[in-house]
């Protein structure tokens, strides 16, 4: 880090046993990572639950259940067809996880000493390891559904035949690189996100520390900016959540129909 | 030049990138605009298309951020 200041944005992605501040040699560790997992799975199961009542008029907590469950039911048939609703268990893991990791990273529990928020998708082995998911969904349905002809994924049809050779190396290194960009995308957007909050957040501290009419003027612009970046913050946590839901259907759907 | 100063600007130059990507997300927005205002009845159809278009101009740009990020803290 520069010499200019104390300002340790990185700190807020270690991941630590719960009562401590040092990761033992053992893998087997309860660590914040693993709490706020658990934490998001319990908000998941407490929405869901609270919208299965099978009323015949909805109210308002039904009513965003069953808005949530239909959105994602469209994702799945428009990008795949009549047959997406046998993806759709995945594609709904996938984004309400997302979605709930990127909200409850962003509250502002910190209020209260001991809860500080930890974004389980600010690192990459979360959101690696779903594209990896995704792709093992990809792979497999392609390989049963197909067999070998899977392989002309990488030809699309109806290309002239000098073309086929160039084309088909650039497809192989496109369809490679795309579980990293998948799993990349809602990682970066957190880190990247939670990085300017917290340097913005110091600027806030750091200028009311210096006092004088500047030091209190960039505090204010920097408070200014912290709420803007957290309200857009919760925009980007459902745009990433939304996009690795959509293109996850989009990749199963080019393994279910071979283009 | 010691390290430390080099990383800083190398830092800064690498972020350019993310300018750039605004640049292009901003012209995936625009254009998609363009298009739904001219006809409005298709434009509904189109916002995955649209989202699509967003997640491959904001990775790039998600991408500088995070080598700007590497170049800053890596020691």
């Amino acid at each position: 880090m520069a010499a200019a200041g104390k300002i340790d944005p990185m700190h807020q992605f270690m991941i630590n046993p719960i009562g401590s501040d040092q990761l033992a040699a053992t893998p087997f560790q309860f660590t914040n990572s693993a709490l706020w997992m658990l934490v998001v799975l319990a908000v998941i199961v407490v929405f869901m639950w609270g919208g299965l009542k099978r009323e015949l008029v909805p109210g308002r907590w039904q009513a965003s259940v069953e808005y949530l469950t239909g959105f994602l039911g469209n994702v799945a048939t428009q990008s795949i067809g009549p047959e997406g609703r046998k993806y759709l268990p995945w594609i709904f893991t996938a984004f309400t996880f997302i979605l709930v990791a990127n909200w409850l990273g962003a509250m502002p529990f910190g209020i209260v000493p001991a809860a500080h928020p930890f974004t389980v998708t600010s690192q990459f082995s979360i959101t690696g390891t779903m594209s990896i998911i995704s792709f093992a969904i990809v792979l497999g349905v392609g390989f049963y559904k197909h067999g070998l002809h899977f392989f002309s994924l990488f030809v699309p049809k109806d290309t002239p035949l000098a073309l086929k050779f160039f084309i088909a190396p650039v497809e192989v290194i496109s369809f490679l690189v795309r579980p990293f960009s998948l799993g990349l995308r809602p990682f970066i957007a957190m880190f990247a996100g939670h990085i300017l909050l917290d340097v913005f957040g110091n600027f806030v501290i750091q200028g009311i520390n210096s006092g004088g009419p500047v030091g209190y003027g960039v505090s204010v612009l920097a408070f200014a900016f912290v709420v803007f970046v957290g309200a857009l913050e919760l925009l980007v946590g459902a745009i990433q959540a939304f996009v690795f839901a959509l293109l996850t259907a989009l990749y199963i759907n080019d393994a279910v129909n071979l283009h | 030049m010691d390290l430390a100063s080099a990383q800083v600007i190398g830092a800064g130059i690498a972020a350019i990138g993310v300018g750039a990507a605004g640049v292009g997300v901003g012209f995936v927005f625009g254009s998609f605009l363009q298009g739904a205002l001219r006809n409005p009845a298709a434009a509904g159809g189109q916002t995955g298309t649209l989202y699509i278009g967003f997640a491959a101009a904001e990775l790039l740009g998600l991408m500088a951020f995070a080598v700007a990020m590497i170049i800053l803290y890596a020691r």
